[in-house]
C-alpha cells in the first residue's frame, strides 16, 4: 500500500473542509443538537427520580451519533468524487482500491474525531455526562461502533458507485434503519424474539448493552466485547469485498466512464 | 533519462525498457457488450517520441479503447501493455507510467489549481511534488491561477489545468482525447507546441483523437482510422488521403465516416 495516495485522499478532504461552511457545520451542529435535546430530555425525567437517565439515554445518543458519523465520514469523502465527476480521473491512476477505502477511512477518523469531541463537550459541560467516570472498559466498545459504522459506510459507497449518484439516499437513512434493532435507548430484552435474532448478529447491540451494564453498576459482558469485535473485523472484511466486486462489475460494465447516467436500475 | 521519475524507476526496476520497444503494445484488443461489439480485435502500437492519432466517426470505438487503456473499462478479450508491463496484471505500475487529459474529464472545480495538482501528484506519487507543480504551473502559464479554484476557470484554462495534471507524473503514455475541443485558435496551437515539446524532449509518446483534421495532419506523426470498432487504415498524415486518392485528410475521414465499406475493398 502506498501511504502517499491514501494521504492525498485525507488532504483532499481537509482543503474541501476547511473551506467550506456547508461542510463544516453539518459535522458538528446534528451532533450538537441531539446532545441539547437528549440533555434537557434526561434532566426533565431526573426531575421524576433519583435514577440517572442521563447517563443512559444521553450517553446512549452520545455513542449512536459517533457510530453515524463514522459512517457518514466514510460516505462523504466518497461522495465527493460523486459531486465533482471525478471518477475517470480518480480510477484512471495507479491507485488501488485498497488505497482509496484506506483514504476514505483516514478521513471519516478524522471528521467523526471532530464531532466526538464536540458532543464528548456539549455532554459533559452541559449536562454533567461524563464517560471518564467509567473507565476504560468502554474503550473496546466505541471501537465496536466505530469498526461498524466504517463497515455501514464502505457499504453506502458500494451502493452508490452501483446505482448512480442519486442512490445517496439511500445510504442517508441505513443507521436509523438498524437502530431498532441494536437498542440505542432500550434494553434487548425489551424485543421480541424474532427482532433480537437480528440484534446478536449486529456488533453495537453489545456496544449499548455494555454502556448500560457499565451504568448500573455492573460489569460488560467480555465474551460479548469479543463476539462483537470478530464481528466488526468480518463485517468491514465483508464491506471491502462487496466495494471491490461493485467496482470490478462497474469497470467491466463501462460504467465508471459514464457514471453521472445511471445507466443501472 | 533527463529526469528520474517514479514512472522511470517502477518501470526499470520491474521491467528494463528494451531499445526501440514501443511506450504502447495493444493486442488483439476487443470489447463486446452482448451482442454489440464496441471495438473489435484492434492492434496497434505507440512508438516512444511518436504522436499516434486515433481517428474515426461519433461511435467508432476511440473513446471505449481509450477507457481500456487507462484501466476504467475490462477489455472481453486481448491485452495491453505500457512499457512492456501488462496493464491486466500490474495495474498500478503500467498506469503510473500512464497520464490523461480529456475534455470530458475535468479536474474537480471545488479544488484550486494548485490542490488539484497537489492532490493528484501524491496519488501518481511524483517526486518533489512542489518544484514539479511550480514547474507546470509555469509551463502552462497558470501561476496567476495558482489559488483559483478550477470550476471558475475558462473552458481554455481548465484544458490547460488538465494538461498540466496530465503531465504531472512525465507519463510515458499520454492519452489525450480531444484536448483542443472548445479551445481558441491561439491556445489550440500553444497547446500543440506543448505536446510536440513533451515527446521531443522526453521518452514519451502520445495518443491522441481529435477531429480537427488540420491539427491532427501538423502534429501526428501517424494515424489510425478507427470505424464500427476496426482499424481501417494506418499511416503517415500527410501522405494517406492521396494513397486513397483524396485530396485531403478531412475528406478522407468523411469517407471513412460515410462509405467505409470502399476503403475496406481498397485495403
Amino acid at each position: 500500500m502506498n501511504f502517499s495516495r491514501v494521504l492525498a485522499i485525507v488532504l483532499r478532504q481537509s482543503y474541501l473542509v476547511r473551506g467550506s461552511i456547508s461542510r463544516v457545520l453539518p459535522l458538528v451542529s446534528w451532533v450538537t443538537i441531539d446532545m441539547v435535546l437528549w440533555g434537557f430530555t434526561t434532566r426533565y425525567l431526573n426531575s421524576f427520580t433519583q435514577f440517572n437517565f442521563a447517563a443512559v439515554f444521553l450517553g446512549a445518543m452520545l455513542l449512536w451519533d459517533f457510530l453515524t458519523r463514522v459512517m457518514h465520514g466514510v460516505t462523504m469523502a466518497f461522495l465527493e468524487d460523486v459531486w465533482s465527476r471525478n471518477f475517470l480521473n480518480i480510477f484512471a491512476t495507479p491507485m488501488s482500491i485498497a488505497e482509496y477505502l484506506a483514504g476514505l477511512v483516514l478521513s471519516s477518523i478524522a471528521t467523526s474525531s471532530l464531532a466526538l469531541v464536540v458532543m464528548l463537550l456539549v455532554a459533559t459541560l452541559g449536562f454533567g455526562l461524563s464517560f471518564f467516570q467509567y473507565g476504560a472498559i468502554l474503550i473496546p466498545f466505541f471501537l465496536v461502533l466505530f469498526l461498524c459504522g466504517i463497515a455501514l459506510g464502505i457499504v453506502g459507497t458500494a451502493i452508490v458507485l452501483r446505482l448512480g449518484p442519486a442512490a445517496e439516499w439511500f445510504i442517508w437513512p441505513v443507521p436509523a434503519m438498524i437502530s431498532p434493532f441494536v437498542g440505542v435507548l432500550y434494553p434487548l430484552a425489551t424485543l421480541p424474539t424474532w427482532m433480537r435474532a437480528l440484534s446478536y448478529i449486529l456488533p453495537p447491540s453489545y456496544g449499548f448493552e455494555a454502556m448500560r451494564a457499565v451504568v448500573a453498576g455492573g460489569r460488560p459482558s467480555m465474551q460479548g466485547l469479543v463476539f462483537a469485535l470478530i464481528l466488526s473485523f468480518l463485517y468491514i472484511l465483508l464491506a471491502c469485498w462487496f466495494f471491490q466486486r461493485t467496482y470490478r462489475v462497474a469497470v467491466n460494465t463501462g460504467l465508471i466512464p459514464r457514471y453521472s447516467a445511471e445507466s443501472v436500475s | 533519462m533527463a529526469v528520474e521519475d517514479a514512472c522511470t524507476i517502477g518501470i526499470m526496476s520491474a521491467n528494463p525498457t528494451q531499445p526501440g520497444q514501443p511506450v504502447l503494445s495493444v493486442q488483439a484488443l476487443r470489447k463486446s457488450y452482448g451482442t454489440i461489439v464496441a471495438v473489435d480485435s484492434i492492434s496497434f502500437t505507440v512508438g516512444r517520441n511518436e504522436i499516434v492519432g486515433l481517428l474515426g466517426p461519433n461511435g467508432a470505438g476511440k473513446t471505449t479503447t481509450i477507457n481500456m487503456i487507462l484501466g476504467v473499462l475490462t477489455p472481453s478479450a486481448g491485452s495491453i501493455e505500457v512499457e512492456g508491463v501488462d496493464l491486466a496484471s500490474h495495474r498500478a505500475k503500467a498506469l503510473g507510467c500512464t497520464n490523461f487529459a480529456a475534455v470530458y474529464a475535468q479536474l474537480p472545480g471545488n479544488l484550486t489549481v494548485y490542490q488539484n495538482l497537489r492532490f493528484f501528484g501524491m496519488i501518481y506519487d511524483v517526486k518533489n511534488l512542489r518544484e514539479r507543480i511550480e514547474e507546470l504551473l509555469r509551463e502552462f502559464d497558470l501561476v496567476r491561477f495558482r489559488d483559483t479554484k478550477a470550476g471558475v476557470l475558462s473552458s481554455g484554462e481548465q484544458t490547460r489545468v488538465s494538461l498540466a495534471k496530465a503531465m504531472l507524473n512525465r507519463p510515458h503514455l499520454l492519452l489525450l482525447d480531444e484536448p483542443t475541443a472548445s479551445l481558441d485558435p491561439a491556445t489550440a496551437r500553444d497547446i500543440r507546441t506543448s505536446i510536440r515539446q513533451f515527446t521531443a524532449k522526453g521518452e514519451g509518446g502520445v495518443l491522441w483523437t481529435s477531429h480537427n483534421m488540420y491539427e491532427v495532419q501538423e502534429v501526428c506523426d501517424r494515424v489510425l482510422f478507427l470505424s464500427k470498432g476496426k482499424i481501417l487504415l494506418e499511416g503517415d498524415p500527410k501522405t494517406l488521403p492521396e494513397e486513397h486518392g483524396k485530396q485531403t485528410l478531412e475528406e478522407l475521414f468523411i469517407t471513412v465516416a460515410r462509405e467505409p465499406l470502399t476503403l475496406e475493398m481498397q485495403s
